[in-house]
């Protein structure tokens, strides 16, 4: 049997988004910046999917911005944050340890710049404290950014509660909701955000493609500059096909979102439970307040890589925080934030699913996880060290 | 999955000599302090031969490959020619790893010569240090390593 689990990581394009695409560029290929019918027909497409998509996150049209991704909207955001605050002579910005890379190394590269960056901890289960945000919080800040829902662990952030803070004390506010959009109601005044990061590729659009919601009023700069497409702040001919196809998958998605969640949910409580009986083990993440199609989970004495790739051999493409699949040496900086020493979290495997996944499929998964777990810790030092008591079991 | 070279894949669905040796006469236990994996290598001894390995391992997939091929390429031979394996032969005779893997076989390497140092100082068989220059190491990252 062959299982998709890695619908963080990207999804199958859906079918209705792939006719978009093609119907777009076969039918609609004119440059949306050309004078004539054909560029004319095909800005009217552009201006469609930008009320569109603005409708699903309760935005005004003239705040949507087409990006070539999450990642790229992130960098917008929070640069152009630092860049007026720096202005302003504000240089602090406030956002979580973790965050996607998109987001830190962006930071990094700001605390080069002499920015003073404060990555407020998460709990246990990987959640934001409100009262931690409001203390880090003050008059030098820019900038606060927190993500909507976590890649790794899933977790759901208390953005409107963050969000309402950042209102009242006067500072941007910067979500990435990558994981979120699609899967998670998103309404951006209720988030009460300026800014917004979202990326096709997780709700079965394309990838390549994404979007910047950018409230008005607040500043934005360019990342690449040249000609006047999206209102002069992103050059470059829009790829209209994908953005087309995004916002057909992303209207399929929200459309369904409470039904969908609920059958994703389903599978999800499934396999936790499922996996939860194998010993020395622990869910990586809130139980409750987590994405509906996450599973994460650390196994004591295996290390991931070697997990994924068995995995692998049984058909089912999943994903680990463990350091050897990093190719830096070091483990997820989630499960670090959330407590995981080094060892247990070299131990990670995430499930990610999404509608096109079915029950069979996950009973035939907890089967395979449970086997080849058995096999790694039959030859695992550590699990040997743990099971003479030579050494302590942390989980 | 082309990460690895087929080799790797061999050796890492169907380790070779996996498992422990009740009552050795050598056992080595090596670590990569960065990334977190461990290796442990079991040796028998029969008239300076090495009569059998086993090894354990707490890693990815290029360091079970490693260790599976490392303990098929010292087993039956002299300790002599066990302690001359280098990270570098283990590598090409899987074929090749990515670069920022290439200290996993390091740590066979270093398993290797710590099990044989085991097994030289339990029977008080002199020994020149030289010869075990990476074992006596502290176990971090490898001279092999690609970062
Ligand atoms: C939380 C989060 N932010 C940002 C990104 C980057 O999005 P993209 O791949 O569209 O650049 C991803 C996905 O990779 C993500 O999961």
């Amino acid at each position: 049997m062959k299982v998709y689990a890695d619908n963080a990581a990207t999804t199958k394009v859906r079918p209705e988004a792939l006719d978009a695409y093609v119907k777009t560029s076969q039918t609609l290929f004119g440059n949306p910046s050309s004078l004539h019918s054909e560029g004319q027909r095909a800005k009217e497409l552009l201006e469609d999917c930008r009320a569109r998509v603005a409708a699903v996150l309760g935005a005004d049209p003239r705040e949507i911005y087409f990006t070539s991704g999450g990642s790229e909207a992130d960098n917008q955001a929070i640069l152009s944050a630092a860049k007026s605050g720096a202005l302003k002579g504000k240089k602090k910005i406030v956002s979580t340890a973790i965050e996607h890379h998109a987001v830190l190394h962006t930071l990094e590269k700001l605390k080069k710049e002499g920015f003073e960056v404060v990555l407020l901890p998460v709990d246990g289960s990987g959640i934001v404290k409100v009262a931690d945000a409001e203390a880090a919080i003050d008059e030098n800040c820019c900038l606060v950014s927190v993500m909507t829902a976590n890649n790794e662990i899933g977790t759901i952030q208390p953005v409107e509660e963050i969000g309402a803070l950042c209102r009242a004390k006067k500072v941007p506010f910067h979500t990435d909701a990558v994981q979120a959009v699609g899967h998670l109601p998103v309404d951006v005044n209720k988030f009460g955000c300026d800014y917004l990061a979202l990326s096709g590729h997780k709700f079965e659009g394309p990838r390549g493609v994404g979007a910047l919601y950018c409230r008005r009023g607040a500043p934005l700069f360019n990342l690449v500059e040249g000609g006047a497409q999206e209102r002069g702040k992103r050059a470059g001919t829009e790829d209209l096909p994908a953005i087309a196809a995004m916002t057909v998958a992303l209207e399929l998605a929200v459309k369904n979102l409470p039904e969908t969640a609920k059958t994703v949910q389903t599978l999800r409580d499934f396999v936790i439970d499922g996996l939860s009986s194998i010993p020395h083990c622990a869910l990586n993440g809130d139980r409750e307040r987590r994405l509906a199609g996450n599973v994460s989970f650390c196994f004591e004495g295996v290390e991931g890589e070697a997990l994924l790739l068995y995995l692998d051999d049984l058909g089912v493409c999943a994903s680990s925080g463990s350091a050897c699949t990093s190719g830096s040496l070091d483990p997820s900086h989630v499960l670090l934030a959330i407590g995981r020493v080094h060892d247990v979290a070299h131990g990670s495997l995430r499930l990610t699913f999404n509608e096109n996944n079915t029950m069979e499929e996950m009973k035939y998964l907890v089967e395979a996880v449970k086997t080849v777990v058995s096999k790694v810790r039959s030859f695992s030092p550590v699990w040997r060290d743990l099971q003479t008591g030579k050494r302590q079991y942390i989980l | 999955m082309s990460l690895y070279s087929e080799k790797v894949m061999d050796h890492f669905r169907n380790p070779r000599n996996v498992g422990v040796i009740e009552n050795p006469d050598g056992v080595g236990e090596v670590g990569n302090a960065k990334c977190g994996d461990i290796m442990k290598m079991y040796i028998k001894v029969e008239n300076g031969i090495l009569v059998d390995v086993k090894f354990e391992t707490f890693g990815c997939g290029s360091a079970i490959a490693s260790s599976s091929m490392a303990t098929e390429m010292i087993k039956g031979k002299p300790l002599s020619e066990a302690l001359a394996l280098t990270n570098k032969a283990v590598t090409e005779a899987l074929g090749g790893l990515p670069a920022y893997k290439l200290h996993c076989s390091v740590l066979a390497e270093q398993a290797v010569q710590a099990a044989i140092l085991d097994y030289y100082k339990k029977n008080n068989i002199p020994y020149d240090p030289a010869d075990f220059k990476n074992a006596l190491e502290e176990h971090g990252h490898g001279d092999g390593d690609g970062e």
